[in-house]
């Protein structure tokens, strides 16, 4: 599903490198999770692929489906498939939630040659998915998460892509802000989404999330490469003894 | 003395020719007017109230030719609402393709019949509030306005009115130069909504004064032609009684130059005045809005809610004032300008100013430029919506604000509508 070969990037305006060649390889249908202390490099990997401005790629490839992300427009790589749950996810007053997800599904449609949803059929099929995540109609009537709780935001991220049905998704510290009951809330959105075609890539600092969320994968990134690739068992060795045993392996 | 020599000169050469309309009841107001003008002159770019916008295409003795836009087969504004519609063709009113002017619990009259009959509530309307206008700043404009104009319309509404009034201004002639003055007077719990669109002429000089006795309600929303060369000068003089209404919305896009002046007294106590605008303006499109709302009730509220969205060179003016007179208490005043600038070319000059001398009062004012929140318009294209699309999308949200200042739902989806559909033909 994605293929990352040998990523290099650094910032655009300054000479700061963040990613020195990172390889990953997910197939479809698994889940993988990222971990890693902060300013690895996990949120840069996963705005590098989603094609936020700002970053330059030096060297290497990443690949969704066989398509190279790297030479598309944000808009393009979403209608591929790819689909980023951002860690603080933006305010847009005067967008209304229900109109901005009207226009997402309805131009990814458009693109893959798919005729648009009627307002009716629309309105059915995110008003079913809105109550399995506790999302109630005033949210969906609000301009896009203005006003909204930390749980809230997150929440209106896992229902664009539930309606979005990406087939690559990156989790972006997706439990950060979260209390118990709403990490729950947030994980069962995902599993439900869980489907032999349909890749996960979760990032997160914590276990606690991988704990519903259940991993076939860990990686541990850390200097903006991966230093190691395990099972889940591996996100129970980070949170019992931390990053420092793993770091000072590889140096 | 320089300056005022050249302000005389410059209205010596502005009225050569012109002759003052002597007969009927306006006739005094007219000769008042041109009194309140000579003393006045005509302004220039030297004046501290035109610093940002040079009048001088506005007063030049001849009009600038003006090529007439067509929309293609785009509907006109407001094309959906049931209305009484009267249109004016360069300025002069066009019987043939207007509605029968009958409205129940509203009387329209010309202003060119004015010679004929004696109507005596326009008599007390006509150049009085534009008279008012004239403290602390000189508006030469409106008072050239009110001593030639002899196009318009007088409408009095005595009970709430079914239907907007509709005033559809077409442009026909590439060199029009063109005068209206419109007195509304609204009585005590009447009510009334003024539609306004089309460019007018290729230079329009355009006076509205607005009379709302004790607990009257007045609605206008006005679209201005979107013809590129055209130029257009406005004023609207508002006297708001107790516990009256007032509302004004006006959508510009496109016009080489517009100047939209408003002057609004709240003169009872418990009136409300908003008035509001959204521009978007492209190349060599100049626009200013020049309010200025007096308190001098109790407990009023006054809004001042204007965006506009800047590129390629365009300038936005904001010159807005809130004046708080001794014992207007419990005054709410709001004035916000905002612009929303798609480049480095492209200018906003604001000057917003409060002047308070009452002690208990709320009034809170902002103005800001900015560009587009690159965050918000990544996060619309990570959801698959294309650059363009998400672009007009937060352009449209920018100028929400004022647009929900229409009160009418019907009459701001058509502006919603109307403004998407020229941000999506533009991007492409």
């Amino acid at each position: 599903m994605l293929e990352i070969k040998n990523l290099h990037v650094k910032l655009e305006e300054e000479d700061k490198v963040i990613l020195r060649g990172v390889d990953l390889s997910i197939k479809a249908g698994e889940v993988h999770a990222i971990m890693g202390p902060n300013g690895s490099g996990k949120s840069t990997l996963s705005y590098v692929l989603a094609g936020r401005d700002g970053y330059e790629v030096t060297e290497g490839s990443a690949n969704l489906q066989g398509q190279s992300l790297l030479d598309m427009e944000p808009e393009e790589r979403a209608a591929a498939g790819l689909f980023l749950a951002f860690q603080y996810p933006v305010e847009i007053p005067g967008v209304g939630n229900m109109t901005f997800l009207r226009t997402a599904v309805n131009a990814q449609r458009k693109s893959r040659g798919e005729e648009e949803l009627s307002a009716g059929d629309f309105l059915k099929i995110v008003r079913a998915k809105a109550k399995d995540l506790k999302i109630d109609a005033d949210m969906l009537k609000r301009p896009v998460n203005v006003g909204f709780s930390g749980g809230e935001k997150k929440r209106n991220e896992i229902l664009q892509m539930a309606m979005l049905e990406p087939k690559m998704c990156i989790l972006d510290e997706t439990d950060s802000g979260l209390d118990v009951d709403a990490m729950k809330l947030v994980s069962e959105g995902v599993n439900a989404l869980r489907d032999a075609g349909r890749s996960f890539l979760v990032i997160t600092h914590y276990q606690r999330l991988l704990d519903h969320i259940k991993p076939d994968v860990v990686h541990i990134m850390a200097a903006g490469r991966i230093i190691k690739t395990g099972g889940p068992e591996l996100a129970l060795e980070v949170e019992n003894n931390g990053y420092a045993d793993l770091l000072a392996e590889v140096k | 003395m320089a300056v005022l020599a050249a302000k005389a000169n410059a209205l010596t050469a502005r009225l050569e020719g012109m002759s003052l309309p002597k007969d009927g009841w306006s006739a005094p107001a007219r000769k008042e007017a041109l009194a309140r003008l000579t003393e006045m002159g005509l302004p220039s770019k030297r004046d501290e109230y035109w610093r940002y916008t040079d009048p001088s295409t506005l007063t030049a003795s001849q009009a600038a030719k003006a090529a007439v836009f067509h929309a293609g087969d785009e509907p006109p504004v407001f094309d959906g609402v049931d209305r009484v519609k009267l249109v004016f063709v360069d300025g002069v009113f066009d019987p043939s393709q207007s509605d029968d002017p009958v409205l129940a619990g509203v009387e329209i009259t010309h202003l060119s019949d004015a010679g004929r009959a004696d109507i005596h509530w326009a008599r007390d309307l006509y150049g009085v509030l534009e008279a008012r206008g004239q403290n602390p700043v000189p508006r030469a404009l409106a008072a050239l306005n009110t001593a030639f104009s002899t196009q318009g319309l007088l409408i009095r509404a005595t009970a709430k009115a079914a239907r907007p009034i509709s005033l559809i201004y077409i442009h026909d002639s590439e060199g029009s130069d063109a005068m209206l003055h419109h007195c509304i007077k609204v009585e005590s719990g009447a009510e009334l909504t003024v539609l306004e669109n089309g460019p007018a002429a290729a230079r329009i000089n355009q006076v509205m004064e607005v009379d709302l006795a004790d607990g009257a309600r007045f609605h206008h929303i006005r679209a201005q032609g979107r013809d590129h060369e055209r130029r257009a000068v406005t004023h609207i003089f508002a006297r708001v009684g107790a516990g009256a209404l007032f509302k004004s919305f006006t959508l510009t896009a496109n016009g080489q130059m517009t100047r939209n002046e408003a002057v609004i007294e709240l003169i009872g106590d418990d009136g409300q005045a908003h008035i509001a605008g959204a521009a978007l303006g492209d190349g060599v499109f100049h626009h200013d809005d020049t309010i200025f709302i007096t308190h001098a009730g109790e407990r009023c509220e006054s809004r001042q809610v204007f965006k506009k969205v800047l590129k390629n060179g365009a300038v936005g003016v904001f010159q807005g004032k809130i004046l708080v007179k001794q014992g207007a208490q419990k005054t709410d005043g709001y004035q916000i300008s905002q612009s929303l600038l798609l480049d480095d070319d492209s200018q906003f000059l604001a000057k917003p100013e409060l002047e308070i001398y009452a002690d208990d009062v709320k009034c809170s004012h902002g103005s800001t430029s900015g560009a587009i929140d690159d965050t918000a318009l990544f996060y619309l294209q990570s959801r698959g919506v294309p650059k363009s699309t998400a672009q007009s999308l937060l352009v449209l949200a920018f100028l929400a604000e004022a647009i929900t200042e229409i009160e009418d739902e019907a009459i701001g989806d058509d502006i919603r509508s109307r403004l998407d559909g020229w941000l999506n033909r533009h991007e492409r």
